[in-house]
């Protein structure tokens, strides 16, 4: 079982497991809100996106229209296209597999791959997590939606507290340096401050429109021929990215005040 | 049938937005500022993902045994704890918080 070594894997497991057990609740919910068992099937194996399939239920059960559930679910789903873009680059499936790569392409399984460095445990990572969501989720929805009630709540296992300590465990070993810290708390708080004030799901949208943002706004490439001294690293933005940011004085004094231009360096 | 309807509805619309996505030709994503954005968006969005799912309950700010979990998490980050531990800290500080009466 050598693949087991691989950490993408590891943590694409793990992931798996927590995640898929909270299909429970989606199960026992979406009964309760009064689906029956092969609509609230139709929505883990088809839908298969766990707060669009939690936006839906909870319109439904909220006496809400159809329309409405739909309208919810849809705009939760937003962010699974720009990790559609994010694994397209990443992951890179070819010709039928961006078929079922598309399908998979949910927060755990983006954020289980972004989590790599290297290719390979990228996209190992990438279908771990989602081909073993998908599996267990739709599992344990089933065992959610038969005996939900017998099994209890959820939370009372925890189950809620484990989502947060994964997206917790993914995020730190990308916060090395002031700057990936900074990002985090501003998008944090971007998000904390929006929760009251728009939809479910789209605080998370804001964060990633400041994220990018950030991004964009950031970017300085680095002038040509003067880059060894400025940035000795190989790739300009990998984690030490903070100290490439940290430099301004190197940049003036060197006059990269020039307009922005591609370097020769990119080699991407 | 009525509810049939919206619920496929909603499932065609899920994959489509996915398989979007996948339209965007991978080489418009590798440019050294789309590198860029590409890591500051998962610093945000893992972030964002963090705080919505230990301080909200649908568009309430709260304060419950989930922010127990994410304390237990960090304090396993930093002795350098396994993933599956960490998310093991998580579950068990929630659920020894609410076995206690909070949250």
């Amino acid at each position: 079982m050598k693949i087991l070594q691989s950490p993408a894997v590891k943590v694409g497991l793990s992931i798996s497991i927590a995640t898929g057990l909270y299909g429970i609740s989606f199960g026992a919910l979406s009964v309760a809100s009064g689906l029956d068992l092969w609509q609230t099937m139709a929505l883990s194996l088809l839908l298969f996106s766990g707060g669009s399939q939690f936006a839906f239920i909870g319109v439904v059960s909220g006496g809400g229209t159809g329309l409405a559930a739909m309208s919810a679910s849809a705009l939760l789903g937003i962010r699974n296209g720009i990790y559609g873009m994010q694994m397209n680059a990443l992951v890179g499936p070819r010709g039928w597999r961006k078929l079922p790569a598309a399908h998979v392409t949910i927060d755990e399984s983006t954020a289980t791959a972004s989590g790599q460095v290297d290719p390979l445990e990228q996209r190992r990572g990438f279908w771990t997590a989602g081909v073993g969501i998908f599996l267990l989720w739709n599992v344990f929805t089933a065992v959610g939606a038969l005996a939900g009630n017998a099994l209890g709540d959820p939370k009372a296992w925890g189950l809620d507290g484990a989502a947060v300590a994964a997206f917790l465990a993914l995020l730190w070993p990308r916060l090395k340096g002031k700057e990936p810290v900074a990002i985090a708390v501003v998008c944090a708080l971007a998000t904390l401050l929006a929760v009251p004030f728009v939809p479910t799901g789209v605080p998370i949208l804001v964060a990633a429109a400041v994220a990018a943002a950030i991004g964009w706004f950031t970017h300085k490439p680095v002038p040509e021929g003067l880059a060894p001294d400025i940035e000795p690293y190989p790739e300009p933005y990998s984690e030490h990215d903070g100290a490439h940011m940290q430099l301004p004085d190197a940049d003036t004094r060197r006059g990269a005040d020039r307009p922005d231009r591609p370097t020769e360096r990119g080699g991407a | 049938m009525s509810l049939w309807f919206w619920i496929l509805a909603a499932c065609v619309i899920s994959y489509a937005t996915k398989f979007a996505g996948y339209l965007v030709p991978a080489k418009w994503m590798k440019n050294e500022r789309m590198s860029r954005i590409a890591a500051t968006l998962t610093i945000g969005l893992l972030a964002s993902l963090t705080v919505v799912n230990a301080f909200s309950s649908g568009q309430q700010l709260t304060l419950d045994a989930r922010v127990g979990a994410l304390l237990a998490a960090a304090a396993a980050l930093l002795l350098r704890a396994p993933f599956l531990v960490v998310v093991i800290a998580g579950a068990a500080a929630a659920a020894l918080l609410r076995l206690a009466g909070w949250g």
